[in-house]
Formats: C-alpha cells, sequence, structure tokens
C-alpha cells in the first residue's frame, strides 16, 4: 500500500528539529532509516501530517571510542555498527546481534538509535543495551539529559522519550577483561524478528559467571532481565546441574505472551534452550 | 510545509531533477515516472525484497525508502546493471540453472546477489543462503538460485588469485 500524503521537512540542525518538534507536536514524525516507519506508513497504521527527516544530521552519525567508553550516533546505519573493528574489539555481543536484524538491504538504512526509540519488544539492540549497561543521551530544547538503558524501555513500543526530545546516541563501556558475552535467538528465517533472543554479559572464569546479566528479548513488552536464573548461575561453579537448575529458575523471571510462533510454554521453552545454549557457549569461549 | 519536493539525482549515470510528492516511493519514481519498471513493487512494507535498488553503491529496498530521499544520491536500477555488463555473469547463470521462472523475484535477486558477489565471491553456501533471505521466490525454491550465485561467486574468486 501506499502512505497517505504527508508534508517533508529536512532540516540541517538540531535546533531546528526542536523547533519543527514544537511547532506540529503529535503530528510529526521523525524520519532516520525508515525501515519500521515507512512499514507502517505503507500499511496506514500511522498517518502523519509531517516527517522531519534527520537524515541531514551528520553529527548523530559514527562510532567513537573516548578512552573506556564507546558512543554509537544514533544515525549510525546497522551495515556500519556490523562492519566496525571498533565493535568487534570493543562490543562483541552487539557486533553478534546486528548480523541478525533484517536483511543486508535494511541494515543499509536502518539506523541503531531508530532500533532503540523504535523500542520493538522482539528487536535486538534494546536487549544489548540493557546487558551492557548502556546510557542512552536524549536531547531536547531543555538541555540533554542521560538515561540508563534499563529505565529507557518502559513498554510496549513504549520509551522515556519525552515530547520534543530525540535521541542522539548510546554509550557503553567497554568490554572489561575477564568479560564475555554471547548473543543467540530463534527465529523461522534469517532475519525474521526472533520469537525468543538472548544478550548476556558477564564475568567468567575459570567455570564460574559472577556480575552476569541475562536479558531475554521477544517474550514480554520490553527486554527483560533473568534475575533468578542469573542468581542460579552465579552461586555456583557452572555444570549441567546448575544449567538445568537455571533454567528451571527462568520460571520465575518470565512469562512470555502467547503469539502467532507459539503459546506461552513453548516461548519459555525456547527461552530454556537458547539459556543452555548461552551460557556453554560464554564458558567454551574462555577455552 | 511542502507536500511536493524538487529532487536532483543520477539514476544509471544520468543526472535528472523531478518534482515529486514527499509519500511517493523510490520504486514507485523510479517505475511510474521513469518508465524503469524492472525493479517491482511486491509486498510494499519491505518484507519481500523484489524492489531492491542500489543507492549510493549500497543495496536498499525500494518500497522503504522515499523518493525525496534520494535527492542528491545515486541510483542504480537492475536497467543500469544490465545495460553496463556488471552482472553479465550472473545473469548468465541464472539462465543455466534455471534459477527463475515468472520472473518478478529476478532484478531483486539479482542485485542482492551481485552485492555478495562483488564484496565477498568466497562467500559459502549457507552465506549466500543468508544474503538471499530477504528476498523471497514463490516459484522456484531458492535451490537454483543459490546454485547460481555460487556459480558466479567462483568465478569472481577464481579470477581474483
Amino acid at each position: 500500500m501506499k502512505p497517505s500524503p504527508f508534508a517533508y521537512t529536512k532540516p540541517s540542525s538540531l535546533d531546528q528539529v526542536f523547533e519543527l518538534l514544537a511547532a506540529h507536536g503529535e503530528g510529526a514524525k521523525l524520519l532516520a532509516g525508515g525501515q519500521s516507519l515507512i512499514p507502517t506508513l505503507n500499511l496506514r497504521l500511522s498517518s502523519p501530517s509531517l516527517l522531519i527527516d534527520i537524515n541531514g544530521l551528520g553529527q548523530l552519525s559514527g562510532i567513537a571510542v573516548k578512552g573506556e567508553t564507546i558512543h554509537i550516533g544514533a544515525l549510525t546505519r546497522h551495515s556500519a555498527v556490523e562492519r566496525s573493528p571498533e565493535i568487534a574489539r570493543h562490543l562483541p555481543l552487539v557486533a553478534q546481534a546486528v548480523r541478525h536484524i533484517g536483511h543486508a538491504a535494511i541494515r543499509n538504512r536502518g539506523t541503531f538509535g531508530g532500533s532503540l526509540a523504535f523500542a520493538d519488544p522482539a528487536a535486538e539492540l534494546p536487549a544489548c543495551t540493557v546487558a551492557l549497561g548502556a546510557t542512552l543521551i536524549l536531547a531536547s530544547r531543555a538541555g540533554r539529559r542521560r538515561v540508563a538503558a534499563r529505565n529507557f524501555f518502559q513498554g510496549l513500543y513504549a520509551t522515556d522519550l519525552q515530547a520534543g526530545e530525540i535521541l542522539l546516541g548510546a554509550e557503553f563501556p567497554v568490554q572489561a577483561s575477564g568479560y564475555r558475552s554471547h548473543f543467540a535467538e530463534l527465529a523461522r528465517r534469517h532475519g525474521d524478528y526472533a520469537m525468543v533472543g538472548l544478550a548476556a554479559h558477564g564475568r567468567v572464569s575459570g567455570e564460574k559467571l559472577s556480575d552476569l546479566r541475562l536479558v531475554f528479548f521477544g517474550v514480554g513488552t520490553k527486554p527483560v532481565m533473568a534475575v533468578s536464573a542469573a542468581r542460579v548461575l552465579e552461586t555456583q561453579a557452572v555444570t549441567n546441574a546448575s544449567i538445568a537448575g537455571a533454567t528451571a529458575a527462568l520460571a520465575d523471571d518470565l512469562d512470555p505472551p502467547a503469539d502467532l510462533n507459539g503459546s506461552g510454554a513453548t516461548k519459555l521453552h525456547l527461552a530454556r534452550v537458547l539459556l543452555g545454549r548461552v551460557v556453554q557457549a560464554m564458558l567454551s569461549e574462555n577455552a | 510545509m511542502e507536500t511536493t519536493i524538487e529532487i536532483t539525482l543520477t539514476v544509471n549515470g544520468e543526472r535528472l531533477t523531478r518534482r515529486v510528492a514527499a509519500r511517493q516511493h523510490l520504486v514507485d519514481f523510479l517505475r511510474d515516472e521513469l518508465e524503469l519498471t524492472g525493479s517491482h513493487a511486491g509486498c510494499e512494507h519491505g518484507v519481500c525484497g523484489a524492489c531492491t535498488l542500489r543507492v549510493d553503491g549500497e543495496i536498499v529496498r525500494g518500497c522503504l525508502m522515499l523518493a525525496v530521499q534520494a535527492d542528491g544520491a545515486r541510483v542504480d536500477t537492475i536497467e543500469g546493471l544490465s545495460d553496463s555488463g556488471e552482472i553479465v555473469e550472473l545473469q548468465r547463470a541464472f539462465v543455466e540453472r534455471n534459477a527463475l521462472q515468472c520472473g518478478f523475484c529476478t532484478p531483486g535477486m539479482l542485485i542482492a546477489a551481485a552485492d555478495l558477489v562483488a564484496r565477498k565471491p568466497a562467500a559459502t553456501r549457507e552465506e549466500i543462503r543468508e544474503h538471499l533471505s530477504g528476498n523471497f521466490c514463490r516459484c522456484t525454491g531458492y535451490h537454483a538460485i543459490v546454485d547460481a550465485v555460487e556459480t558466479a561467486c567462483r568465478a569472481r574468486a577464481g579470477r581474483k588469485k
């Protein structure tokens, strides 16, 4: 289908974006990569009166390492993240995850910030930012503010972004020595939205895991941290028995709603399968 | 605020200026305004890959990009890639391997495959499948398409040595 008519403008500064957002309010939508927005326009699930194309704001694009932090600009394309040696070295979890986003043609347009701001519950990057303890940087006329990723995602397509506010980028601590991460998801076809996915990050020493963050996606309205399962894994050396204990404990962490992919029980089963695979992978990378 | 905008872009090497509706997809602009009907509009929400184009050297979905966003860009369609001879080996392999039946998906398949042949001619069959996972074919069952792309990849890799 074709979108309903709208006006279009392409500002060249953030101040212009703030002015446009203030003047047009709810009727205006920001256009970044457009790989989620344009389908919703085509299907007429959304019919804004104005698209504000932010692709002219070059300062929002790029990857920069500064000391112990790495910054990814909101307009950075998924393909740029995928090809970045800095991301491969400092954020291996993100490097693994980004390959699962759509297909090559989608990754060439879709943006890092767009994926976070859209906050699809089955999207890869929101879970990664929560697992890695990223900080999101937001800006409005009133100035900038920083929000921890775990507080940014609030529900189904709902974030802490306020009216008149725009996401500038995300800041991550570079992966510390002794830490490992692993990403896995189950989808019917490569590039489809995940039925269930897991972004895991933690400290590995021998057979012990600590400071472990297990963030599932596709199992609720937003990324879900599996605290009980992580606690089981952290309190003892990892064995088949402790993995079985952790997968059992997952029932305390997740209560996945049924969707087109299956019942809640099926999704919980798949989450358990992923947890076992990911923990094994984190330990075997250590060998 | 304007609902039509003047854009200047380069399509298959030819620079041109047109006024377009803000809501017009790039693929519809190419098909309806420029009569370049080789790019096909299938699902129109980014799933099927029939509208795959090249913008500034990178493959994109023509239904998930607005024509107005191509202002200043270099756009290459299947017509341009065919005329330049850039994908002649792929086209030949598609014919030899029977990698098309109705042909609706073929322009998008060829552009997506050309991207892989150029970037990663050593791609395994698994990688070829992954790269083409965003292009749907409802006739062939993909096996012959993967065969054809593999043939073209091996030919390119052989020449690089």
